[in-house]
Formats: C-alpha cells, sequence, structure tokens
C-alpha cells in the first residue's frame, strides 16, 4: 500500500449554475509523476486552485499532504509547492535576491537559505549568473530556476501549472530531469500540460473533460484501453466529446 | 515577523532598482515645490493700477508721485469717479486701486493719522499680496520721511480690501497643495501599480499559495511607500523652510501625524483600486484620472472651493485631499493645534477606515 498524499471525494466547484469541476475522485501517491490533463476550460485550473487551498470547494472532500482542505489550508500552503504558467519569479530581483525571498516567505533559517541557494545554483549551473537579474536569463534558464525555487522548502506535493510553455524541446526534457530528481527524492509532482509527449513521462494521468474526470490510468493502460497507439489520440477521443471550450 | 520583513525588503528593492519610479518618486516633488515655489511666483512689475485722490493735497500728491516712480507700478488712470473701479478690475485691467480720502493731509496733520484704502484683485491672490506689501511699504516710506520732523508720529493706516477672495485662500497654499498632490500620486499610483503588477506577472498566485498571509502581502507592499512617502513630506518641509522661507508654524509633530493619516488614506485608495483592476496601465489610469484630477480640482489648492456652484462645493467633501489641505494649511500657516483640526482629522480618519473595510471585502471576494 503506497502512501496517498492526495486523496479528493466526488471534489465539486460551482460557479453560479456553472459546474467548474464536478465531483472529481482521485488518489495520488507519494513520489508520483501525476499527469492532470484536460483541454482549456475543462476544469483543471479550478481543481488545482482548490488542491492548493486558494478556492474553497462547494462540495466533496479533498486532503492533501494529510490536511483538509476545508479547516487545514495554512498547513497545506507549509507543505506544498507551486508553479504557474505565467513565469512566475521577480525579474528585477537577481537571482539570489529570488532564492533568498521565496525562501524567507516560506520562513526559511538564514543559514538554510544560505546553503539552499549555493546547492540550488551549484546543480543549475548558474555560478556565473547569481547576481545577475533574472529578467536578463534567458527562458528555459528562467523556467529551471523557478522550479528549483518551488521546491526550495522541501515541500511533500509541487503543483506545476503548464511548467513548460514556450520553451524548446531540449530545454523541456532537461526540466522533465529536474521532475524526475525531485520525484527520486520522494516530492510528488502534480502537473497540468498541453504536451503528450510530457503525459507519456508522467506515472498515472488524468483526463479531465468538462469538468468531470473521465480517465485515470498510466499512460501504457490508458493506450490499451482505448486501443489506440498514442496519448494523442487516447486525448482526442476523449475531448472531442466535450461541450465547453474556450 | 521574519517574513514580513523578508518582503518589505524585496520591495524596497523593487522600488529602488527601477530609476524611472525613483525619478517620479522623488524628483517630482522637488520639481513641483520649485516650480509653484519659483517661476509661479508673480514678480510683479510695471502693473497697472488705479488711484483716486478725492483729497488732492500735498500728501498725496507726494504718495503718488512716489508711487510713480517706482518700477513696479504704471499709475496709468487717475479717475475719480468711484464706478470706474470696479469694471476696470472686473476687465482685469487694474490689479490695485487706491483711494485717498477727503482731508487726506489735514487728518494727517491734525489727528496724526489718516487712512488710506487700498483695494486689490485678490482672484490672483499671489499677486494681490505681493503688490499690496509693495504699496503699504511705499506708505511706510513716505510716513517715516515724516515722522524725522515731527514730534508726534503720523500713522497712515492703510485700509486693506481683498476684491473676490478675501481670506486670500491659497496663498502659501500651494507648500500643503503640492504636498497633498504628490502624496496622492505616489501613494495611490505606485501602490495600485505594483500590487497589480503582481497580479499580471502572475506572482501574486505564488504569493497566495505560500503561507504567506495575503494581508500581509498587502501590508508589506504599504510599508515601503509609506516610509519613502514619509521621506517626501520631510524634504517638501525643508525645501519650502530653507529655500522658500516658509517655516513651519505649528507642531512639527502634528503635522507628521496628520500626513502619515492622509499617507495611509491614499494607500488604502491604492489597494481598493488594484484589488478592482487586473492590469497596470488600467491602474495607472484610475489613479491618475479617479485621483489626481480631482485632488486638483477639488481640494482647494488651485481653484478657492468658494467660487465653486455649490453642487461642486458639495462634492469636495469626499475627495480627502480636501481636508489635507486644510490641515496642513492650519498647521503649516496658522500655526494650529490638534483642537483645530479635530473635526478635519476625524473625517480623514473614517473616510480610511471605510475604504480599508471595503478593500478588504473585495480582497477578499477575490481570493475565494
Amino acid at each position: 500500500m503506497q502512501d496517498v498524499v492526495i486523496k479528493t471525494d466526488k471534489l465539486t466547484k460551482r460557479f453560479g449554475d456553472f459546474v467548474a469541476t464536478n465531483a472529481i475522485t482521485l488518489e495520488v501517491y507519494k513520489g508520483e509523476i501525476f499527469g492532470f490533463l484536460g483541454a482549456n476550460g475543462a476544469g483543471k485550473t479550478t481543481a488545482m486552485r482548490m488542491l492548493c487551498g486558494l478556492s474553497k470547494p462547494s462540495s466533496g472532500n479533498a486532503v492533501i499532504a494529510g490536511y483538509d482542505v476545508y479547516r487545514e489550508t495554512e498547513q497545506i500552503k507549509k507543505n506544498i509547492g507551486y508553479m504557474s504558467q505565467k513565469f512566475s519569479l521577480y525579474e528585477d530581483l537577481t537571482v539570489l535576491e529570488n532564492i533568498r525571498f521565496f525562501g524567507g516567505i516560506y520562513g526559511l533559517t538564514n543559514q538554510q537559505i544560505k546553503t539552499k541557494s549555493e546547492e540550488l545554483i551549484a546543480r543549475l549551473g548558474l555560478e556565473g549568473e547569481a547576481k545577475k537579474l533574472v529578467g536578463s536569463l534567458p527562458l528555459g534558464w528562467k523556467q529551471k530556476l523557478s522550479f528549483s525555487v518551488a521546491v526550495l522548502h522541501e515541500p511533500k506535493i509541487v503543483f506545476l501549472d503548464e511548467p513548460t510553455g514556450g520553451v524548446d524541446p531540449v530545454t523541456r526534457r532537461q526540466f522533465w530531469d529536474l521532475i524526475y530528481a525531485a520525484a527520486e527524492q520522494g516530492v510528488t509532482i502534480f502537473v497540468t500540460t498541453h504536451y503528450m509527449d510530457e503525459a507519456e513521462y508522467c506515472n498515472r494521468i488524468s483526463i479531465m473533460v468538462d469538468g468531470k474526470v473521465e480517465a485515470l490510468d498510466s499512460p501504457t493502460q490508458l493506450k490499451r484501453n482505448f486501443k489506440v497507439s498514442s496519448m494523442d489520440e487516447v486525448f482526442y477521443q476523449l475531448a472531442r466529446g466535450a461541450k465547453r471550450g474556450d | 515577523m521574519k517574513q514580513f520583513i523578508t518582503f518589505v525588503r524585496k520591495e524596497f528593492a523593487h522600488v529602488l532598482r527601477d530609476r524611472k519610479t525613483l525619478l517620479i518618486l522623488f524628483g517630482m516633488p522637488i520639481m513641483q515645490i520649485l516650480i509653484f515655489g519659483f517661476a509661479l511666483t508673480n514678480e510683479v512689475k510695471n502693473s497697472a493700477i488705479v488711484v483716486i485722490d478725492y483729497a488732492q493735497d500735498e500728501a498725496s500728491q507726494k504718495l503718488i508721485s512716489r508711487i510713480e516712480a517706482s518700477r513696479y507700478f504704471e499709475v496709468n488712470k487717475l479717475s475719480t469717479d468711484h464706478h470706474q473701479i470696479e469694471e476696470s478690475f472686473k476687465a482685469g485691467k487694474v490689479k490695485l486701486a487706491l483711494i485717498f480720502p477727503q482731508n487726506f493731509y489735514t487728518d494727517l496733520m491734525h489727528q496724526n493719522k489718516a487712512q488710506i484704502q487700498i483695494i486689490t484683485d485678490a482672484t490672483d491672490p499671489n499677486t494681490a499680496n505681493t503688490l499690496t506689501n509693495y504699496v503699504t511699504a511705499i506708505i511706510q516710506d513716505y510716513q517715516s520721511d515724516l515722522n524725522q520732523s515731527a514730534s508726534l508720529p503720523y500713522r497712515i493706516i492703510p485700509e486693506t480690501k481683498m476684491l473676490y477672495n478675501p481670506q486670500l485662500k491659497s496663498v502659501h497654499g500651494f507648500v500643503p497643495g503640492v504636498m497633498a498632490l504628490v502624496l496622492m500620486l505616489v501613494c495611490v499610483m505606485m501602490t495600485a501599480v505594483s500590487i497589480v503588477r503582481e497580479k499580471e506577472m502572475g506572482t501574486m498566485e505564488i504569493l497566495l499559495v505560500s503561507p504567506f498571509k495575503p494581508l500581509l502581502v498587502i501590508l508589506s507592499k504599504a510599508v515601503p511607500y509609506l516610509i519613502l512617502s514619509l521621506i517626501n513630506v520631510a524634504s517638501i518641509l525643508c525645501l519650502s523652510v530653507f529655500v522658500l522661507d516658509l517655516p513651519v508654524n505649528g507642531s512639527l509633530l502634528l503635522l507628521f501625524a496628520e500626513s502619515t493619516l492622509f499617507i495611509i488614506t491614499c494607500l488604502t485608495i491604492g489597494i481598493f483600486i488594484s484589488v478592482r483592476t487586473g492590469s497596470q496601465q488600467v491602474a495607472m489610469l484610475i489613479s491618475l484620472m479617479g485621483m489626481m484630477l480631482p485632488t486638483i480640482l477639488f481640494s482647494g489648492f488651485m481653484f478657492p472651493i468658494e467660487n465653486m456652484p455649490k453642487v461642486l462645493q458639495l462634492v469636495t467633501n469626499i475627495v480627502p485631499a480636501k481636508w489635507y489641505y486644510i490641515i496642513v494649511k492650519l498647521i503649516m500657516i496658522k500655526g494650529l493645534g490638534f483642537s483645530a483640526i479635530w473635526k478635519e482629522t476625524l473625517i480623514l480618519a473614517s473616510m480610511t477606515l471605510f475604504l480599508l473595510i471595503v478593500s478588504l471585502k473585495n480582497f477578499k471576494i477575490r481570493l475565494a
């Protein structure tokens, strides 16, 4: 029996008459890379916001890293990391200042921040850039840095919202190396993406259509179930039935 | 607390790294004070004045010739018709009228004192004031010449009448006015923009996901601007005291306390704008159009509120800058204490409280 770090039970969010996410039930295990797929407007972002404690569910239950999404959002926030599709570091601060700032607001001590930032800069090979403004770095580096900052406080779960948008395939591959390394350390990765090759990198994936989770399994199993040869086709078969779009 | 300090330090880094912001922040107040203080001072030369001489005696003739001799005035019309004065004033042809009563010299000689009337067009209070001062200086000059040979002192008593704006509402008013304007601009616009920028860049999401409390995010955004604005208040005051010779007559402590209150009001407005808008441009536009314009138009700093239509006079009441402007004027220029301004302070404080509650409510709605 694996450790369950995310457990949702009929998690639902309504905005007036509109049901953004409809009774989502899923489990994510410790150290797993979980792909959270769906077309635009399927309700991924809403679901993710609830899991992060940013938005209160209308009904249903969810336990994140052992904490309840209704009552223990503060505890949840301490135990998760987050990286959004928009680039999420401060461009007018240097690499070191960004690390120091995010370490600081997660309550790390100065000593911790110091050792961790040295470690991080060495791992990413940014020694020459540590004192440069983040805005001057190429996008791929920014994103790697952004991810490293998101796991700086050693969260149990990292939520990645389309982290590799607009990045070339080589950099994307390198980015996924970082994700694998984090997962090996026992960090659970919860990632949304539109790239089907990335979906193949995940241990398991769920596909959302019109607010519901329509499929949940490993990529291999999903392809077998749908009797197709690629994730693209699995996704297409499910998503073309969607009524909602942009 | 340590998290809070980390955050405030980061905010300072944002501000101090941005040259343009810094320039606006500290350059603008200095520029404005200097422009208002020097460029707009009316160095009065060759101003047209009318003299109405009912006395036509030795003393009046002598005084008139002295005035004519000075480079400040051009006595271009010696009229004896009382009604013409008002028309000339209305036409804007004349800035000042000097009226000698009948028996000017006799009064002076026999009663040792005589009156003289000075009427000025006070729609432009600075000019009016300067002209009056010049005229009285000439009169006093004449008076002291007379007194050199006299056993009993002669006194000429000028009776000054400021037409259209009897209280000279905006004399020296520009320093309090600039203070209100600068604080409004810095606090409202900069706070609004800096919070909205986080939303636009997507960093706000990261902050909200972190254990850092949303309320603290807002608070730590406000702290740097509070400090910077207080520095601005200090630099404006220094300029006005040391460069413009306009002293602070009242309590400096009280002035700073009231300024802090007004800064908090402005910060709250900035926060409110940022909660309701999604882009830096919109935030900037709203701050400029929605805050700067009313401040300039309705605070009483540029345009006397008394001269406005009743409806607009009512509108001025909801402009926070108006109250701050009154407070600063009373403290700085009239040197009054808290007992004179408690009402204005109360109004300002309740505005702040109201805005604070409204923006916090809105902020929570956005989070849900």
